[in-house]
């Protein structure tokens, strides 16, 4: 049975040539990039050349690269680096779509008594830019919002985001991490302060990330120990992980086009080929604003889980929204946040492609859909 | 992925009597589209009032789907009184178990079965009719369900019950309702188990002050923060708790009444009818 892995949101394959690029730095170089010797400090510099990479794939100095070890990591620095700084006391402006990562460290700040607002989303997943406005007029605060949704692959105007939080004052946060490597990003043009990403959504493995730092940002250290990383997280780097991470940088860089015109291809001929042939489908989410590899559908009437484990029989890999595959009891709080019905909330089915997806794995999952679906449908109550 | 057995699988996959009955003696159903689980369930007696048939449609996951396949084949051949009889630990059994955390689509089996029995007997509506007082608003779960589950499963925590019927699983401003019903339902079967004169379990210490957190951080403090007030807890002294007013309850002159018909009243709701409440100026 061939795997047809259209779960890319959630992790990406290692690209050969990562694997290939870490190899000498489990064997040979495994040293300590900090060691006053031969051996530790010829490790340093490929640890540099890595920053290197990473930061010309963002339009970032190398200088404000800080390795961390996954998107989490980046986003609980960003968030507890700035709001524990009792001088300031900021506010906090983000909003009800953003990751658990983001939102779990929110809610933390809000039950210490912070202010923390949540801004809403539309019925297509957007925020709305005059609320923002409002927000940042109240008073100055970090602003930590998503560049693009995990879920629905919604992108949020960042430039305007920016432009408004550099008009008003504050510090500017981005959870980017389903957005690097799969949109460009130039931190020269565009004034955001702190950058999360991580490394196994860029077919680099997972354990390694990275959060951006402008330089002049005030931060406050969350991984208190030595003095790497300037001081800002301490830890011996994980080498081999750190260069695979400048590895897959470069290659993100190198198959950018491709991304944003052949996987595009792909993923719209995906969405069309279901639509077209499953009756009672939608696509949630903004489809003028949205990344090139996501498509999340809702099948009416069906449950999500039992989608997913029939076409998982098929060698078929993705994920859902409903309540039974969420972890809690309730749907995803994105699809929530976005009003999506009921009718259609339980039965989303999240597909993320990327560069290894083929026309011919497309066209299998289309073909083989639309017969699950109405298996499906003859058991439910809901459909006569 | 879910440690699903393989009966449970091999339900899900070719689920048995799915359909409906034409004229049939007994209808139920139960769940909803934004429960995100539904079971319509029917069934057919014989002349000697045995299930000649029972068919099932569902909505939901994989283990909702096996549960409702398992049920149907479970009462084919009962007569009412012993399909009346039928638990969803049964259910579950049948297939092997079920992860925890899918317990409740067994539950809803065994409702589904019981709106159907009523339904036959009564004639009345095939939907589950919710009897006594909601607790779990989120859900829709009653006192008597939660109960029922609790004492038939012998549940012991609220993550349980939460697994079992979904209560507490939204919102989560039922959890302390929910942990009273369990301790209630506890000193019943101790009680009953122990006919001999005992000294009444106390809480300990550490019970009490989880307890008391929790009412504050459950129902108190949200209905505080409703109007821009919160408060922090300071200390815990034998039955004295002491708080701090915060936001716009620190500066509100009727503050003595939240304190004591707000924040007293549920602590001795919830924990001890001892409790007395004071504010700590800061």
């Amino acid at each position: 049975m061939k795997t047809i892995y259209l779960d890319n949101n959630a992790t990406t394959q290692v690209a050969p040539e990562v694997i290939t690029a870490m190899e000498p730095f489990f064997k040979e170089y495994w040293g300590n990039p900090s060691s006053m010797h031969f051996f530790g400090g010829q490790v340093a510099g490929y640890v540099e050349e890595a920053r290197g990479k990473l930061a010309a794939l963002l339009g970032a100095d190398p200088s404000e690269i800080v390795f961390t070890s996954c998107g989490t990591e980046s986003d609980n620095t960003a968030l507890f680096g700035v709001l524990s700084d009792t001088d300031r006391e900021m506010r906090l402006i983000t909003t009800r779509v953003e990751h658990p990562a983001v939102l779990g460290p929110s809610r933390y700040w809000r039950e210490k008594g912070r202010d923390v607002v949540e801004l809403g989303v539309d019925s297509a997943g957007q925020i709305n830019i005059d609320e923002l406005r409002r927000q940042l007029a109240a008073g100055p605060a970090l602003v930590s919002i998503m560049w693009a949704n995990n879920e629905t692959g919604v992108i949020f105007p960042m430039e305007k985001i920016a432009s408004l939080v550099k008009e008003y004052g504050g510090v500017l946060h981005t959870d980017a991490v389903q957005a690097v490597g799969k949109l460009p990003i130039n931190l020269k043009e565009t004034p955001i302060d702190l950058l999360s990403l991580s490394g196994h959504k860029l077919h680099a493995p997972k354990g390694v990330g990275a959060l951006y730092v402008r330089k002049g940002t005030k931060l406050k250290t969350f991984m208190i120990g030595g003095h790497q990383e300037d001081g800002l997280r301490g830890g011996t780097e994980n080498v081999p992980y750190i260069v695979g991470l400048g590895k897959a940088a470069e290659l993100a860089g190198e198959f950018m086009e491709e991304e944003v015109t052949n996987v595009l291809k792909l993923r719209d001929r995906l969405e069309k080929g279901l639509l077209e042939t499953c009756p009672d489908t939608r696509v949630n989410g903004d489809v003028k604003n949205r990344l090139p590899n996501t498509s999340n559908i809702s099948f009416e009437f069906i449950e999500g889980e039992a989608i997913l484990y029939h076409i998982s029989d098929l060698g078929i890999c993705a994920s859902s929204g409903s309540a039974c595959t969420s972890g809690s009891l309730e749907p995803s709080h994105v699809i929530r946040a976005m009003g999506v019905p009921f009718t259609a909330a339980h039965g989303s089915i999240r597909f993320s492609l990327s560069r290894y997806n083929t026309q011919d794995e497309i066209d299998y999952v289309v073909k083989e859909m639309p017969a699950i679906v109405d298996r499906l449908r003859a058991l439910s109550p809901f459909v006569k | 992925m879910w440690n699903y057995t393989g009966k449970v699988l091999e339900h899900f996959r070719n689920p048995r009597n799915v359909g409906t009955i034409e004229d049939p003696d007994g209808v139920g159903e139960v769940g909803s589209l934004a429960c995100g689980d539904a079971l319509k369930l029917m069934f057919k007696l014989d002349a000697d009032g045995k299930i000649a048939d029972a068919k099932f449609k569902t909505f939901g996951c994989a283990s909702a789907i096996a549960s409702s396949s398992a049920l149907t084949e479970i009462i084919k051949g009962m007569t009412l009184e012993e399909a009346g009889g039928v638990t969803n630990q049964q259910i579950a059994d049948y297939l092997g178990g079920l992860p925890e955390q899918k317990m409740h689509c067994s539950v809803m089996g065994r409702e589904a079965l019981e709106a159907a029995i009523e339904n036959y007997q009564t004639g009345g509506t095939s939907k589950k009719i919710l009897e006594g007082k909601v607790v779990c608003n989120c859900f829709g779960i009653t006192e008597e369900e939660i109960e029922r589950v609790v004492r038939e499963n012998a549940l012991t925590s609220v993550e349980e019950v939460t697994n079992y019927t979904k209560a507490g699983g939204g919102c989560g401003n039922c959890k302390p309702d929910i942990q009273n019903i369990i301790d209630r339902v506890v000193k019943e079967r101790e009680e009953a188990d122990k006919p001999a004169a005992e000294a009444p379990r106390k809480m300990t210490i550490l019970q009490k002050i989880k307890r008391i957190e929790q009412t504050l951080n459950d129902v108190v403090r949200p209905m505080l923060q409703k109007d821009g007030g919160d408060l922090e807890l300071v200390d815990v002294d034998g039955d004295k708790v002491i708080v701090s007013f915060r936001g716009m309850c620190a500066g509100c002159n009727v503050a003595q009444f939240t304190l004591k018909d707000v924040v007293e009243t549920k602590l001795r709701e919830f924990v001890s009818p001892d409790i007395v409440v004071e504010e700590e100026r800061v």
